[in-house]
């Protein structure tokens, strides 16, 4: 079957999708919290004040969660999914846990996807941890120049991933199988 | 309002005229082309580089998970959140959620965001001097059962105008977001109602250059679904791209 279309979240989307603590995986008091934040650019490196951003991780364990809760936070379940909207600075925050691997040897890294308005559908990418281990699928088939786009920076609370929409330092989003060819 | 001000000088005709350059005679593309200067936001919040092609991993393979904790059964009744009845006419808008492959997406969250009855949003950003309804938000959420099915009882939205260009109407919609069984499988799109005017006019409704996909985003009247005395319903189906994962995954059985 082919699948509906993508259409932008449009410049209204704080009213749908956006709720109390979307952004706190777990509270930020946590001994374990660390932060993953960064900001969002257009192809003019102005930030963009209306992406919303979403994650989706597995434990510190590599654990792939199956847990409801991630709508109404009870500050103990870790549900592996966050929503962030940006500031009018285009700047996002996560308050999480630091992803494991999944399979033992693999890079652990966050899923993202991002909307905004303008942007006709969602883009799916990765923010990989830093110094990554050699071996993954995805950072071996990117261009060495545009690897570091995948990848996120230390900071003292955590990590920071910069997402460009467009531009010199534009971010490699993915496309999956299922994405290509589904009206054949 | 100083950060908005600009001149627009694009006409409708301007537009028009763009849409039709750009209208699919190629190979059918189902989805929205991203660079689509027609919607003028979009020039310079879309990727120039052709997404990368990777097999999902991970957590890619597997969607958050919802329960009743995440939603009252409450929320998907958009005419029920104040103390008094909202302005318009009520509509059910309901459907099923599917794969790529026609299997229901069961127990799985459904979001929605709208205009009110004379198109405006309960948005501080919304400028436009249409009323604001005390009695409806314009929020709604749902989770489908275990075949699929969702439902929600709101508010016709209204067209509103918005300042692409001179002129400029978006046709009715609502806001849909919506998960699957994969990470990639998640979706946000727009639902149409049959027959709009506004929808020739469109550049975000237009971006979906192949006639036949813009058809999907366009919900069915369906009488079966209209409440005697109270609300016309409309059907709208969603299907979403393919899970990755097969149902010979042993872990479908943990």
């Amino acid at each position: 079957m082919s699948a509906a279309p993508g259409q932008t979240v449009g410049p209204f989307f704080h009213l749908g999708l956006p709720y109390d603590k979307g952004d706190e995986l777990v509270p930020p008091g946590r001994p374990d919290a660390v932060r993953l934040h960064g900001r969002v650019f257009d192809g003019d490196g102005v930030p963009v004040p209306d992406a919303l951003i979403e994650i989706w991780q597995p434990g510190p364990d590599g654990k792939i969660l199956q847990e409801p809760g991630s709508l109404r936070r009870d500050g103990w379940t870790f549900t592996g999914f966050g929503r962030a909207a940006v500031d009018p600075t285009g700047h996002y925050s996560f308050t999480t846990l630091v992803p494991g691997p999944t399979e033992p040897g693999k890079p652990a890294f966050f899923a993202v996807a991002v909307f905004a308005r303008g942007l006709l559908d969602r883009l799916f990418t990765r923010a990989y941890l830093p110094d990554p281990a050699t071996g993954d699928a995805l950072l071996d088939s990117v261009d060495e120049d545009r690897r570091g786009t995948l990848i996120t920076a230390a900071d003292d609370s955590g990590y920071v991933f910069d997402i460009h929409l467009q531009g010199p330092h534009e971010t490699v989003f993915l496309s999956f199988p299922k994405h290509r060819g589904i009206w054949a | 309002m100083g950060h908005n001000v600009r001149v627009v000088t694009t006409t409708q005709a301007d537009i028009d005229g763009e849409i039709a350059a750009g209208q699919s005679d190629g190979p059918h593309e189902n989805q929205p082309r991203l660079d689509y200067p027609p919607y003028r936001s979009s020039i310079l919040r879309h990727p120039t580089k052709a997404l990368h092609p990777v097999d999902p991993e991970g957590v890619e393979l597997w969607s958050p998970c919802f329960g009743h904790a995440d939603v009252a059964e409450a929320e998907a009744d958009l005419t029920i959140q104040h103390s008094g009845e909202p302005q318009g006419s009520r509509i059910v808008v309901a459907g099923r959620v599917l794969d790529g492959a026609g299997r229901p997406v069961a127990h799985q969250l459904v979001e929605i965001w709208q205009a009110n009855a004379a198109g405006r949003y309960a948005h501080l950003r919304d400028q436009h001097p249409a009323p604001l309804d005390p009695n409806f938000s314009g929020q709604g959420r749902a989770l489908t059962d275990a075949d699929g099915y969702y439902r929600f009882q709101t508010i016709q939205p209204g067209p509103y105008p918005w300042r692409n260009h001179l002129n400029a109407w978006r046709p009715a919609h609502i806001h849909f977001s919506l998960f699957g069984t994969d990470f990639t499988q998640r979706l946000i799109t727009q639902m149409y109602f049959p027959g709009d005017p506004l929808f020739g006019l469109d550049p975000i409704f237009q971006s979906v250059t192949d006639p036949k996909a813009r058809e999907m985003l366009i919900a069915k009247y369906d009488h079966d679904l209209t409440t005697p005395e109270v609300s016309l319903g409309y059907r709208w189906d969603i299907v979403l791209t393919g899970s990755h994962r097969t149902p010979l995954d042993p872990e479908e059985n943990s």
